[in-house]
């Protein structure tokens, strides 16, 4: 399997009144193309992990590594104006919500449009048919009318569709997804990760699936990443993620609720100490 | 926990009593206030302004009301009047000291009636809605659509010029932007959960206004009544320039502006060392005002 | 007996040809101890039904009887004794300048207890606080612990029926466990009746004896939690929605 991604030892720091805080604590793991997905509660560092890939850290945090090298090239040693090169080009991104992702006051054919002649010379009716067929690779059909409409008239799924139709567009090696569907309805998950898929697959693009739902990437990804309190804690396949070893993500799958088999208490889990002091488990193959 | 220093104990998590907790709250904030360079160096000023004000009699080397003919117009460096004296022969410096004490009183009165007005009128609109908000906006345009000045020039000059007339005319003037702010936090904060969870607990509306919406408010009142200190200021000032605020001999910053201007080309210093005086305590203010703005606003905070 | 019933409920938001209607005819009941479900999908209705019981919402008509009496459109205080509300967002539920000791002594006033300083300590061991969290602000409380808080809050009346905004699902999976216990426990204690709003159908299971499922403000069918772990809905919907969950 060929590396496009591969990250040693990377720390995310912020330095704080009480001292320093480290959200991700040396994380190394790698992505070919494949779906990996990395799964942890809030604060596991899950988030950092995917914007630190991306330098996407604020200021006064920092990001540090031995390396992230995308496709051979050390990430941490380009220049900011490189970065931006490599960010939408190279490597996209999903946010969670896409309403805080569109800009409100511009139509939403004219962001596609915009996003696209960015990227690619091309005349305004080149890119408008480039943005309706990007559209329909998203399972929206009135692609002409999505293209007039204004991001508050959009209902959450359509949303996180156009999102992913735009993060699309210059045909990245990389997409990284975090949380893209924790704000839409069951029904509506499921096509927008079938569409999200199928595009992947297609393009043999590299994902990397930020989210919080153990059955969500258990049914949804190759591999598996498990994190908590900024290390990698288990990495496993993810059709075998049921059968996890670690006991805190056993306890995880166990607390969770079932229709299949109903439990008078739920489990809770009792989280030791010990788990955030072993070394993290590299996820490079 | 017998070797717990002061400052452990300030910075806990676990606060014990009802005061641990709220003195904590404020070493934090005086903890990231203090981090702010030039806004401790506005307080610096501003702290110097207050100890200068109340040792007036003690700093200031000649009686600021005494004329001395034979004196006039000395240019700054001299001996015993290190900045001169006016068109009377008074020590400007001595004027400037005692001239403190008048610009804090009028700060001080402007601060406590504006902002207060304006939270009343801003929180009961924002909060009540309907009519009552209609009504008490509209009245807040009123007072908005004048020009600041103009309007305090009319009010002083019916209420007779002085310097309470001149802050009440100021107060007057002031509040409607105070309005306007209380409003539109009001606004956002009024649809919140925690106003619904309280509302389920049964409680009015002055309960809600009063211990709910008011300190959260309060906060952004503070840091745009600072910023707006060094405006007042200046309107003061500028009342005292146009003859309507404090009257001579009172040594109001402006008002020595004002008698200045008359020899501002062959003896600059009589007008421009008032003016340096407004100059830096304006920027005081600012200068913390942006500072309070970082500590208090808490939507920056997190 | 009947702790609440709700007959014919309609729920509106604007006026004329903004007019949305959010509830339509909603009908259901659910009786002293028993724990209802409501789910559906976002935009469904579901949590303006427990807006419009609270009367957040006043824009309602139809009937709602608690205990048989019907409510009137202005809530007296006595109301909000017996019927209390949990929130969906610990983070938005808080006052963030109120620390616990004053969120729940202002309630406890407000409800005109005695003895509030006992009283604040006996609610906070109830949900699993304890003492050390009593003068903490919300912004040093995980959510887990601010959810506590806001179920705290709502137990200070000592109310009968508690009304369930999706009181977990801003949490993690493992602390809505807790919470879920929690509450299991709190109701088999002061034998309470919940209402419970939720777009998890597996917590709904979890937690309810029946549910009402609800599409477009509508509800499309009322089972019991033996029918949903069995996955026999009537409704095409309901059974769609049974097979999205699963």
């Amino acid at each position: 399997m060929d590396k496009l991604l591969d990250i040693e030892n990377l720390w995310v720091r912020f330095p704080t009144r009480q001292g320093v805080f480290d959200a991700v604590r040396g994380v190394s793991f790698s992505l070919g193309r494949e779906r990996l997905g990395i799964v942890g509660e809030s604060g596991s560092g899950k988030s950092m992990t995917g914007r630190a890939i991306l330098r996407l850290i604020r200021p006064p945090g920092i990001v540090e590594a031995d390396h992230i090298n995308l496709g051979g090239v050390d990430l941490l040693k380009k220049t900011d104006k490189q970065m931006r090169a490599v960010r939408g080009q190279r490597i996209s991104m999903v946010m969670q919500d896409p309403k805080f992702s569109l800009n409100p006051v511009t139509t939403i054919g004219d962001q596609i449009m915009e996003a696209y002649r960015l990227h690619n010379k091309v005349s305004k009716s080149g890119a408008y048919a480039k943005a309706v067929e990007m559209l329909n690779a998203v399972s929206i059909r009135d692609a002409d009318r999505v293209m007039r409409a204004y991001p508050h008239e959009m209902s959450g799924g359509m949303g996180q569709r156009i999102m992913i139709a735009m993060m699309l567009i210059p045909n990245p090696e990389i997409l990284i997804a975090d949380e893209p569907t924790s704000a839409l309805d069951v029904s509506v998950q499921r096509q927008v990760l079938d569409i999200m898929d199928a595009l992947v697959k297609e393009r043999g693009m590299g994902l990397i699936f930020i989210s919080h739902d153990l059955n969500l990437v258990a049914d949804f990804c190759d591999r598996v990443l498990i994190m908590y309190a900024g290390r990698i804690v288990e990495v496993c396949a993810a059709d075998k993620l049921h059968e996890a070893q670690h006991p805190y993500t056993r306890g995880l799958l166990n607390s969770l609720p079932r229709l299949d088999a109903p439990r008078a208490r739920l489990e809770v889990l009792r989280r030791d100490p010990a788990w955030s002091e072993t070394p993290s488990v590299s996820g490079r193959v | 926990m017998a070797e717990q220093t002061l400052r452990e104990w300030l910075l806990t998590d676990t606060p014990t009593s009802r005061r641990h907790a709220k003195l904590s709250a404020l070493y934090q904030g005086w903890l990231s206030f203090r981090s702010n360079t030039m806004a401790m160096i506005g307080l610096g000023i501003l702290v110097a302004l207050v100890l200068i004000a109340v040792a007036a009699p003690i700093l200031s080397p000649h009686d600021p009301f005494v004329q001395d003919l034979g004196n006039r117009l000395l240019p700054l460096g001299t001996e015993g009047h290190v900045f001169g004296t006016d068109s009377l022969g008074r020590d400007i410096l001595s004027r400037l000291i005692y001239g403190a004490r008048i610009t804090l009183y009028i700060v001080a009165l402007v601060a406590l009636i504006a902002p207060v007005v304006g939270l009343l009128v801003g929180t009961v609109s924002g909060y009540a809605g309907g009519w009552i908000d209609v009504v008490l906006m509209r009245i807040t345009d009123i007072f908005l659509a004048f020009p600041r000045l103009v309007l305090a020039l009319a009010f002083v000059a019916a209420l007779g010029a002085g310097i309470e007339n001149a802050v009440l005319a100021i107060s007057l003037t002031a509040w409607p932007p105070y309005a306007r702010i209380a409003r539109a936090e009001t606004l956002t904060i009024r649809s919140s959960d925690y106003i619904a969870a309280i509302r389920l607990q049964g409680a009015g509306a002055l309960r809600i206004i009063t211990r709910h919406i008011w300190p959260l408010c309060i906060s952004s009142l503070i840091v745009r009544v600072t910023l707006d200190m060094a405006g007042i200021i200046l309107a003061a000032a500028g009342l005292g320039f146009l003859g309507l605020g404090a009257q001579p001999p009172s040594p109001e910053w402006g008002a020595m502006i004002s008698e200045g201007r008359r020899f501002i080309l062959d003896h600059w210093w009589v007008a421009t060392m008032p003016g340096l005086a407004i100059f830096t305590v304006s920027l005081a203010f600012n200068l913390l005002g942006d500072g309070l703005r970082d500590v208090l606003d808490p939507k920056a905070g997190e | 007996m009947n702790m609440l019933e709700i007959d014919n409920l309609n729920v509106w938001f604007g006026r004329a040809r903004d007019r949305v209607d959010a509830v339509k005819d909603a009908t259901f009941t659910v009786g002293e101890g028993e724990s209802f479900g409501l789910v559906g999908e976002s935009g469904s209705g579901k949590s303006t039904i427990l807006r419009a019981i609270t009367g957040l919402v006043p824009t309602w008509s139809g009937e709602i009887k608690v205990r048989q009496d019907p409510v009137p459109k202005k809530r007296p205080k006595s109301f909000f004794k017996s019927v209390q509300m949990v929130f969906q967002d610990p983070y938005a539920s808080l006052h963030p300048r109120h620390s616990v000791d004053q969120v729940l002594g202002e309630t406890l006033f407000l409800h005109g207890f005695r003895e509030i300083d006992a009283r604040v300590v006996k609610l906070l061991d109830d949900v699993g606080l304890g003492q050390k969290f009593r003068f903490r602000y919300p912004h040093q409380l995980s959510g887990g612990q601010r959810q506590r808080v806001a179920i705290a809050r709502a137990l200070a009346p000592e109310p009968k029926l508690l009304l369930l905004d999706e009181p977990t699902s801003a949490l993690d999976v493992s602390v809505q466990a807790e919470i879920l216990n929690l509450l299991a426990d709190l109701r088999q204690e002061h034998k309470l009746t919940y209402l419970m709003v939720s777009h998890d159908l597996s917590v709904v299971g979890h937690m309810c004896d029946r549910l009402a499922v609800m599409k477009d403000g509508e509800i499309v069918e009322v089972m019991d939690v033996a029918a949903l772990y069995a996955m026999k809905a009537v409704h095409p919907y309901a059974q769609h929605l049974l097979q999205a969950s699963v």
